[in-house]
């Protein structure tokens, strides 16, 4: 069943084509990745999604109903949770109250929102740090901490931007386990947009590439990492081997 | 229950059973200047609290709090002149007043994405239509001013807030602690997290499916309706009302300045801030009097030189420092 049906999405800014007239299907339970050079249009293609930016042309329907541009609260009650690339948790917040806020989007009481945070906290490591203000974190740990907001608004898709940036090899591991359990355990749904070939190999059964706001290429990760235009746009000669 | 004091340690609880024990003897022993000076201090600390709600906890800035403390005074002023309506009823009018204002302000600026200082210029633009309006306004006398019967103040007159200071003290009292425990309930409420949330990033609130345009428009409605209370207290402790005066933005102005001092955002800030300022004041007026320095406009220059100081030295506020030196923890 597809959870996510986009068509012809593109969208330009002034006389650039950030997004050029790409189609995605992502079926439920599935995890897809999004990779490409830097300026590719993944980011923006998220934004779409998100409901942060209107396409120019083209559709994207999420469960059966017309998302594009509807605005970014409406997408997210609707079920897609997101993380940003430069990170934005509330700053003046803790860890803690970030993710509770999550948590209250389909939860009117603080003690059931509160509830559903520390397992979430537990989860992606960040328990112990619970009571720090979210700018007091490292840029890893507000990544994290992006992450565990997100699913505290029970997203059907998570959409994930570049959240294994700067992790350690061990951490990035511990992430991917993470993902994957959440993957496997609710049936969530994942995009991410990943520039650690490690992670996106590691999860993805589904990998879109990006180049130029284009789809130069999307399938299977074996096939995709071997096909001739990823390698020379993007990957480079040595990475297939 | 649980929730007005749930993660409060036991320390704050004390100090504040304390301060209230204090507050609510200090007639017993005060003379009638202090109980003056106290009145102003809580009618502050209470306007204070509520454009905190505002400010503070959902990060839209008002600079025309003024508007609603007018129409509120007006209103129930004007019922009980003319039509002899007691000031609890009018209160009972002057909130849905302010409310609908709040709104009608809060639907044009939100509706039409004006925001931050924008959003806070119009503020003042409506406090100032009402002042000029009001000026024009016959039926409460315009610029000439609507005044109250005075009557001798022996005795208390609860229902009709006819009496001493000392009964206004404790119907001040009364109300900021209700304003604070009303604070208290909304930040520890979905509404208080949202709010706290919007304030931080507004754009990530929205991603993470708060619609902002609502909370933003609860914050402004029940700010102003929370400060209806202060305007109707107004009308029956002066007796008089003059547009110049109640709508004027300076009085917008210094409502705010409290809140800030104490620790915007934070629940004890408008309430310590409010005792800061209004004390400064007091004191400089007796201290330069005791040193007979009698330049016009000399309090001011130093009372201005003090708020310096407070705001370079302490620019979280007041409160979150206090909080962390007498060991209470939570600054909010």
């Amino acid at each position: 069943m597809t959870l996510l049906s986009i068509q012809g999405v593109s969208k330009h800014f002034r006389g650039l084509t950030a997004v050029d007239r790409v189609d995605l299907d992502v079926a439920a339970g599935e995890i897809c990745g999004v990779i490409g050079p830097n300026g590719a249009g993944k980011t923006t293609l998220f934004n779409m999604i998100a409901g942060e930016l209107k396409p120019d042309t083209g559709t994207i329907v999420f469960s059966g109903e017309r998302i594009d541009g509807l605005s970014s609260d409406k997408v997210c009650r609707l079920g897609i949770g997101r993380t940003f690339q430069l990170v934005r948790p509330f700053p003046g917040l803790s860890v803690e109250e970030n993710v509770i806020v999550g948590g209250l989007l389909r939860r009117s009481h603080v003690g059931a929102a509160s509830e559903r945070a520390h397992e979430l906290l537990r989860r992606l490591d960040l328990y112990d740090k619970r009571a720090q203000t979210a700018s007091s974190l490292t840029l890893p740990d507000r990544k994290r901490l992006e992450v565990a907001r997100a699913l505290a608004t029970d997203p059907k898709l998570l959409l994930l931007d570049e959240v294994m940036a700067g992790l350690r090899p061990t951490e990035t591991d511990r992430l991917v386990a993470v993902l994957r359990e959440l993957n496997s355990d609710t049936g969530m749904t994942i995009v991410l947009i990943e520039h650690v070939m490690r992670a996106v190999m590691a999860l993805a059964s589904h990998i879109l590439v990006l180049h130029h706001g284009a789809a130069i290429a999307q399938g299977v990760p074996e096939a995709v990492v071997r096909d001739p235009a990823v390698v020379e746009s993007y990957l480079g000669a040595e990475s297939v081997a | 229950m649980r929730a007005l004091t749930h993660g409060l340690t036991r320390r704050s609880i004390v100090l504040l059973a304390v301060l209230l024990a204090v507050l609510v003897a200090l007639p017993l022993f005060a003379g009638d200047y202090l109980i003056t000076v106290l009145i102003l201090i809580l009618y502050f600390a209470y306007v204070g609290q509520a454009w905190n709600v505002m400010m503070g906890f959902a990060g839209q800035l008002s600079l025309g709090h003024a508007l609603y403390v007018g129409l509120a005074g007006y209103l129930a002023a004007f019922l009980f002149k003319d039509y002899g309506v007691g000031p609890w009823i009018g209160l009972l009018a002057a909130i849905p007043l302010t409310m609908a204002a709040g709104a009608i302000i809060g639907f044009l600026a939100l509706r039409f994405g004006v925001t931050g200082v924008y959003f806070a210029i119009l503020t003042i633009a409506f406090a100032e239509f009402a002042r000029i309006g009001f000026d024009h306004l016959d039926i409460v006398n315009g610029s000439g001013g609507l005044f109250l019967p005075v009557v001798q103040h022996d005795q208390s007159d609860l229902w009709l807030l006819r009496g001493p200071p000392t009964m206004f003290y404790y119907v001040i009292l009364a109300a900021t602690v209700v304003a604070l425990v009303l604070s208290r309930l909304l930040l520890k409420s979905r509404i208080g997290y949202f709010w706290l949330a919007i304030r931080e990033d507004e754009q990530a609130a929205r991603a993470t499916g708060i619609n902002t345009f609502r909370y933003k428009m609860a914050a402004v409605v029940i700010s102003a309706g929370m400060t209806a209370f202060a305007g109707v207290f107004y009308a029956f402790y002066y007796n008089n009302l003059f547009p110049e005066q109640i709508f004027h933005i300076s009085r917008s102005i210094e409502l705010i300045v409290g809140p800030i001092i104490g620790g915007l955002g934070t629940l004890i800030g408008p309430i310590v801030g409010a005792f800061l300022l209004t004390g400064l004041s007091e004191t400089l007026t007796s201290a330069l009097g005791a040193v007979g320095l009698d330049l016009p406009g000399a309090r001011q220059v130093l009372y201005g030189i003090c708020l310096l100081f407070v705001i370079i030295a302490l620019p979280g506020g007041v409160w979150p420092w206090l909080a962390r030196r007498l060991g209470l923890g939570e600054p909010r």
